[in-house]
C-alpha cells in the first residue's frame, strides 16, 4: 500500500444580487417573482436604439462591498460587452467588466471552529447585469421572462484558498453576513440573491510526488448545503477517478457540473474543449467610470464594523463565548442592539441571555429581528440591569420582556404592575427567614453542624424563604440573613 | 403657389407659418402632393405619416390662431432616416429583419422635433443598418438621385438627402457613421452636417457603430442647419455619451451665423486631394479661391495617419456592429424564420434569411476582429491608430481654423456601378471616415457641379464642438455663391 495524502483546493465564484430599487441600466423595479415580463422596458428587453444608463447606486454598492472585502478600488474602470447567444439574453451580449474590474486583490477573513479565522484572498469583484429566465412549460415552445434581465449582480472571484467544504461554507456564510451588514444585498438564498460556483480539484501526494486532478466547476448552487455537499462529493469522486484511472489535470480538461439536490451528487454537464470565446470589447454606449477621492470617501461612509471584527470584539471586550458572539453578530442590527443595551450599564452576559434566549424566540414569533421588536436597546439594558441588581429575578425578566414587547411599557412599571419586584427590605425578609428557621429544625441543625449536608440544607432553606416570599425576596439578602443567623 | 412654397427654407417657412401668412396644413399638403408626384421615381421614403402629419399641422395652425407661442420648427415638414425610432409608425433600418417593427418609444431627436412643433412627414430609405455609401444596400427599396435617376443618391442616408433634393421635405435628419450624411448631401446638392460625437443624443438611433454614429441635419442652407441644430443638440440623460452643458455648452447657432470669421486660416491636405476626380478638385480649388478673395489664408498640412483611416474604420465599426446587431435574432421581435428545429436554428435561419449581403459581410468581419487571438492584432491596434488620427486633427486645428477637402472622390456614381466591388465602395469614403474616428464635426455644402451636371460638395471640418464656427465659415461661402439654389428637374 502506497503512502497517499490529499489536499482539496477550492476557489469560488459568487454572484450577489444587489439590493437596489431599480435595475442596473434602466428604471425598471427590482422585485422577485410576479407575472412574466411585467417589469421590463425597451432598455432591458434590448430593443433597437435603446441605450443603457448606469445605476449609480448599484455601482456604489459594489464599491462598498469591494471595500469591505479589502479590495483595491482603481480610479478608472470601464464596461465591456460579453457576447454569447441565449434566448434569455435579449441583446445577445451581457454588459459586464472584463480587464478593469471595479475592485480587485482583496481578502476576506472567515471564521473557523473555535474562534480561529482564515484569510481567503479575493482576486476580483465586478459588476454586471443578470439575464432573464427561460421556461420550458409550453410544450413545443420555450418562453422567456425578462423580469430579472438587468438585475445588478456583483460577481466575486476568490483565489483557490479553501481546503474543505466547511471553509467554503464558512466563506459563503461570512459573505452573506457582510453584504447584509452593508445593506448592499438582502442575500436571500431562497430568492437566488446569492449563487455559488465552486472550482474544485485535488492535490494528491503519492510516494512523494504531487498529482493534480482536473478542475470541476459546479454551476449555480444556491444553498449552503449544496455548496458544502458539492465540494465533499467532488473530492471523493476525483480521488476515486485518480485511484482507479489515474486521471490528472494533464489528461482531462476542466469540466462543468451541475448539482443534483435529490441524490446529492454532481452531474456532468460538459467538458470544456477550449475556453468559450466571449469576444469581450469595451461597451461604447457607456462612459468609463472615474473614481475620485471625494466620491470614494462618500461611499466609505457606508462602511461599518464588519461581522467578524464585531464577533471578535464581543469575545474580547464582553468576555462572551465565541458561540454567543457569533449568534449576536449574525446580523448587524442585533449586534448593534446588543452594544447599545450593554452601554446602558448591564452585564454583557445578562443582556446576551435576554437577547439570545428570550428575544430570539419573540422575534421569531413576530417574524422580525430582535432590534425590530419595538423595545429600545437601552430599555432592554435596563431590564438586564434590574436582574443584575436583583430587583427582579432572572425568571421574572422573561415575563417582563414578553410584556415589554406586548405593551411597550417600561420594565419597572411592568415589574410593579405584575408584582415581580424582588424585596430587599431586610426587616420584612428577616421575618420570613425567622419563620423558616423555626419551621425547619432538621435542616437548620444540618447547616449548623457544617457537615456534608450543610450546603444542600442551606439551599433548601433558601428555597423555603423564596417560596414564602412568592419569589419576590432578593436572594442575596436572604442568603446573607440566613448565613448571619445560622453561623 | 405650392411650388413656391416648396422652395422656401425652413426658417422662411417657419416665420411665414408663425406669422400667419402660410398655413402649416398647406405646407404639409404641398409636401405630400410632391411625394405623390415624384417619390414613385425617387424612392426616398420607406413610410409616410400623412394623416398624422396633417393633424399635427392643423394643431400648429390652431395654436397660432389662438395666439399661443410655437416652437422653432412650427409647422415645418421634416423627414427622418428610418433608423430613428418613432412611437407612431415603423422603424425598419432598411432591413427585412425589422420589416414591420414598431418601436414603443420615440428617439431623443424625434421628441425634440415634436417639442419644436415640427411636422414629421415620414421615414427615409437607407442602406441596411446604415452600412453602405449608395443606399443600394437597402433591403426594402431602391432610391435614386433626383439629379440623375440613373445615379445613386449616396448613402447611407440616401433617402434623407434625396427627399431634400426632390423638395419632399424642408429639412431631414440623417446619421453619419463614416460619411453617411456628408456624402449623400454632396451627391444630392444639399447641405449636410455631421455634428461632433456627443452633441446630439443617439437615444433611439438604431446603432451601427456606436462610437462613430451621430445624427445630423440635411438642409437647404446654413441658416437652416443652425436652426435644426438649435432644436436637436444637447445632453440627453438616456445617452451617457451625449455631452453636457458643463463640458460644451450649446450656443444659439443662429445668433452669429452671418458674422464672418476674422483672419480665417484654412488648412488643406494636398497629398490626398490629388486622389479626387478633376471636377471635384476644380470645385475645391474654386471654393478656396472664394475664401482667398474674402481674405482667408490657405495653408498646406499633412495628415500622416489618414491613409490608415479606412482600415481602422472597418475594424472599429464592424466590431461594434457585430455586437449591436446580435439582438436581431428572431426571438424577441422582427423577422423569425418559419422553419426552425431548435433555438440555434431560430437564430441562424432568421438572420440568414433577413440580413443582406453587406450586413452579413460586416458582422463576419467584426466577429473575426473581436475573436480571441485576433483582438490585439486588429481591434486593439485599430484603437491605437484611431488615437493617432485624432492627434492628426488636433495638430491640424492648432495651425488652422478648419480643414477643407472634398467629400467624395467623385460625384454620384451610377446605380449598380460599384455593387460588385465592395472594396471600391469602401475606398470612396476616404475623405469622410476620419472625422468619425476622431469625433470631430464636418459639413458638406454645395460647391459646384461636374460636367454631367451632378452636384459637388465642399467639406469643412473643425475641432470638437466647433459647429458654430463651421457654419459661419460655410455661410461666408454661401453668401458668395448660389449653388444651393439650383434644383434638379424631376
Amino acid at each position: 500500500m502506497s503512502d497517499i495524502s490529499c489536499k482539496i483546493i477550492v476557489g469560488l465564484e459568487i454572484h450577489v444580487q444587489l439590493n437596489t430599487k431599480t435595475k442596473i441600466f434602466c428604471g425598471c423595479a427590482l422585485a422577485f417573482g410576479g407575472v412574466a415580463n411585467t417589469r421590463v422596458c425597451p432598455v432591458c428587453i434590448g430593443m433597437p436604439g435603446v441605450m443603457p444608463v448606469m445605476n449609480k447606486k448599484a455601482y456604489e454598492y459594489s464599491v462598498l462591498a469591494g471595500l469591505a472585502l479589502n479590495c483595491n478600488i482603481p480610479s478608472f474602470t470601464k464596461w465591456d460587452r460579453k457576447s454569447y447567444y441565449y434566448p434569455d439574453l435579449p441583446k445577445n451580449y451581457q454588459i459586464s467588466q472584463y480587464d478593469l474590474p471595479m475592485s480587485e486583490h482583496g481578502y476576506i477573513e472567515i471564521p473557523l471552529e473555535g474562534g480561529e479565522t482564515k484569510r481567503i484572498r479575493i482576486l476580483r469583484a465586478h459588476l454586471e447585469e443578470d439575464a432573464g429566465k427561460n421556461t420550458h412549460t409550453l410544450g413545443n415552445f420555450s418562453a422567456v421572462d425578462l423580469n430579472r434581465a438587468g438585475t445588478p449582480l456583483l460577481e466575486i472571484v476568490t483565489e483557490p484558498d479553501m481546503n474543505n467544504g466547511a471553509e467554503v461554507k464558512a466563506l459563503a456564510v461570512e459573505l452573506q453576513r457582510i453584504v447584509r451588514y452593508l445593506g448592499v444585498s438582502l442575500a436571500d438564498m431562497q430568492k437566488g440573491h446569492m449563487r455559488f460556483e465552486p472550482n474544485i480539484n485535488l492535490h494528491i501526494t503519492k510516494d512523494g510526488k504531487v498529482y493534480k486532478t482536473p478542475i470541476s466547476e459546479v454551476k449555480n448552487l444556491n444553498s449552503f448545503r449544496a455548496l458544502e455537499g458539492s465540494v465533499a462529493y467532488e473530492a471523493k469522486r476525483q480521488l476515486n477517478e485518480f485511484l482507479e484511472h489515474g486521471t490528472t489535470m494533464e489528461m482531462g480538461n476542466k469540466a462543468t457540473y451541475g448539482w443534483d439536490d435529490v441524490n446529492e451528487c454532481t452531474v456532468l454537464q460538459r467538458v470544456k474543449e477550449e475556453a468559450h470565446d466571449y469576444r469581450y470589447f469595451p461597451e461604447p454606449d457607456l462612459v468609463p467610470i472615474e473614481m475620485n477621492e471625494e466620491w470614494l470617501n462618500e461611499i466609505k461612509k457606508g462602511l461599518c464594523e464588519l461581522p467578524i471584527a464585531k464577533q471578535k470584539r464581543f469575545v474580547s471586550e464582553y468576555k462572551l463565548s465565541d458561540y454567543d458572539a457569533g449568534v449576536l453578530t449574525a446580523d448587524r442590527a442585533t449586534g448593534e442592539f446588543f452594544d447599545a443595551a450593554v452601554a446602558a450599564g448591564a452585564t454583557p452576559k445578562r443582556v446576551c441571555n435576554l437577547i439570545t434566549q428570550v428575544g430570539a424566540k419573540l422575534a421569531n414569533e413576530a417574524g422580525c429581528g430582535v432590534a425590530e421588536l419595538g423595545v429600545d436597546a437601552e430599555v432592554l439594558g435596563k431590564l438586564a440591569k434590574m436582574v443584575d441588581d436583583s430587583e427582579v429575578s432572572a425568571s421574572a425578566s422573561v415575563t417582563i420582556f414578553e410584556e415589554m414587547v406586548k405593551t411597550k411599557k417600561a420594565p419597572e412599571v411592568i415589574a410593579e404592575e405584575m408584582n415581580l419586584m424582588q424585596k430587599s427590605d431586610a426587616g420584612e425578609i428577616e421575618a420570613l427567614v425567622d419563620a423558616v428557621i423555626a419551621e425547619n429544625e432538621k435542616a437548620v441543625a444540618d447547616v449548623k453542624e457544617g457537615g456534608k449536608k450543610s450546603k444542600k440544607s442551606m439551599g433548601f432553606l433558601m428555597g423555603q424563604v423564596m417560596q414564602k416570599s412568592k419569589g419576590q425576596a432578593n436572594p442575596k439578602v436572604v442568603s446573607q440573613l440566613l448565613a448571619q443567623k445560622l453561623s | 403657389m405650392s411650388e413656391e412654397l416648396l422652395k422656401l427654407t425652413c426658417k422662411e417657412l417657419r416665420d411665414k407659418i408663425a406669422g400667419g401668412a402660410v398655413k402649416s396644413v398647406d405646407a404639409a399638403s404641398a409636401v405630400f402632393d410632391r411625394i405623390e408626384e415624384v417619390d414613385g421615381t425617387v424612392g426616398a421614403f420607406i413610410s409616410t405619416f400623412k394623416e398624422r402629419a396633417l393633424e399635427t399641422a392643423a394643431a400648429v395652425d390652431e395654436k397660432i390662431a389662438r395666439g399661443e407661442a410655437v416652437g422653432a420648427l412650427a409647422g415645418v415638414p421634416i423627414a427622418v432616416k428610418d433608423n430613428m425610432c418613432v412611437s407612431f409608425g415603423k422603424t425598419t433600418c432598411g432591413s427585412r429583419i425589422l420589416e414591420g417593427f414598431e418601436a414603443p418609444y420615440n428617439a431623443g431627436v424625434i421628441e425634440k422635433l415634436i417639442a419644436a412643433d415640427a411636422v414629421i412627414v415620414g421615414k427615409c430609405n437607407m442602406d441596411e443598418f446604415a452600412m453602405g455609401s449608395s443606399t443600394e444596400n437597402s433591403g426594402l427599396k431602391k432610391t435614386v438621385n433626383p439629379w440623375n435617376t440613373d445615379c445613386v443618391p449616396g448613402g447611407s442616408s440616401g433617402g434623407s438627402a434625396a427627399a431634400m433634393a426632390g423638395d419632399m421635405c424642408f429639412a431631414s435628419l440623417g446619421s453619419d457613421t463614416g460619411g453617411s450624411i456628408r456624402q449623400p448631401a454632396s451627391f444630392c446638392g444639399v447641405t449636410g452636417l455631421k455634428p461632433t460625437y456627443g452633441r446630439v443624443s443617439r437615444y433611439g438611433l438604431v446603432a451601427y457603430g456606436s462610437s462613430l454614429d451621430q445624427i445630423g441635419p440635411f438642409t437647404k442652407d446654413i441658416t437652416d442647419t443652425a436652426l435644426m441644430m438649435n432644436v436637436i443638440s444637447g445632453r440627453d440623460e438616456r445617452d451617457s455619451t451625449s455631452v453636457g452643458e458643463d463640458m460644451a455648452p450649446v450656443p444659439d447657432y443662429l445668433a452669429n451665423i452671418d458674422t464672418p470669421i476674422e483672419g480665417l486660416t484654412i488648412a488643406v491636405v494636398p497629398q490626398f486631394n490629388e486622389g479626387a476626380d478633376g471636377d471635384v478638385q476644380a470645385a475645391l480649388n474654386a471654393a478656396l479661391d472664394v475664401y482667398k478673395s474674402l481674405g482667408a489664408e490657405i495653408i498646406e498640412i499633412e495628415m500622416p495617419h489618414f491613409d490608415y483611416a479606412i482600415a481602422t474604420y472597418y475594424v472599429v465599426a464592424t466590431a461594434e456592429a457585430s455586437s449591436n446587431l446580435a439582438r436581431y435574432d428572431g426571438v424577441h421581435y422582427g423577422h423569425r424564420t418559419a422553419d426552425a428545429k431548435d433555438y440555434i436554428e431560430v437564430y441562424s435561419k432568421s438572420r440568414e434569411e433577413a440580413f443582406g449581403m453587406e450586413v452579413k459581410r460586416r458582422i463576419m468581419l467584426g466577429t473575426y476582429v473581436l475573436s480571441s487571438g485576433y483582438y490585439d492584432a486588429y481591434y486593439l491596434k485599430a484603437l491605437k491608430v484611431r488615437n493617432l488620427i485624432r492627434s492628426d486633427f488636433t495638430k491640424a486645428f492648432e495651425k488652422a481654423d478648419c480643414l477643407m477637402m472634398p467629400v467624395s472622390p467623385s460625384t454620384a456614381f451610377k446605380v449598380g456601378e460599384k455593387t460588385t466591388d465592395p472594396l471600391q465602395m469602401y475606398l470612396a469614403d476616404i475623405y469622410t471616415i476620419s472625422a468619425n474616428l476622431a469625433g470631430v464635426p464636418g459639413i458638406s455644402i454645395p460647391a459646384g457641379f461636374d460636367l454631367d451636371g451632378l452636384p459637388i460638395g465642399l467639406q469643412i471640418l473643425a475641432e470638437n464642438f466647433a459647429e458654430e464656427k463651421i457654419m459661419r465659415v460655410a455661410r461666408m461661402f454661401e453668401k458668395q455663391t448660389d449653388f444651393r439654389l439650383a434644383s434638379p428637374q424631376l
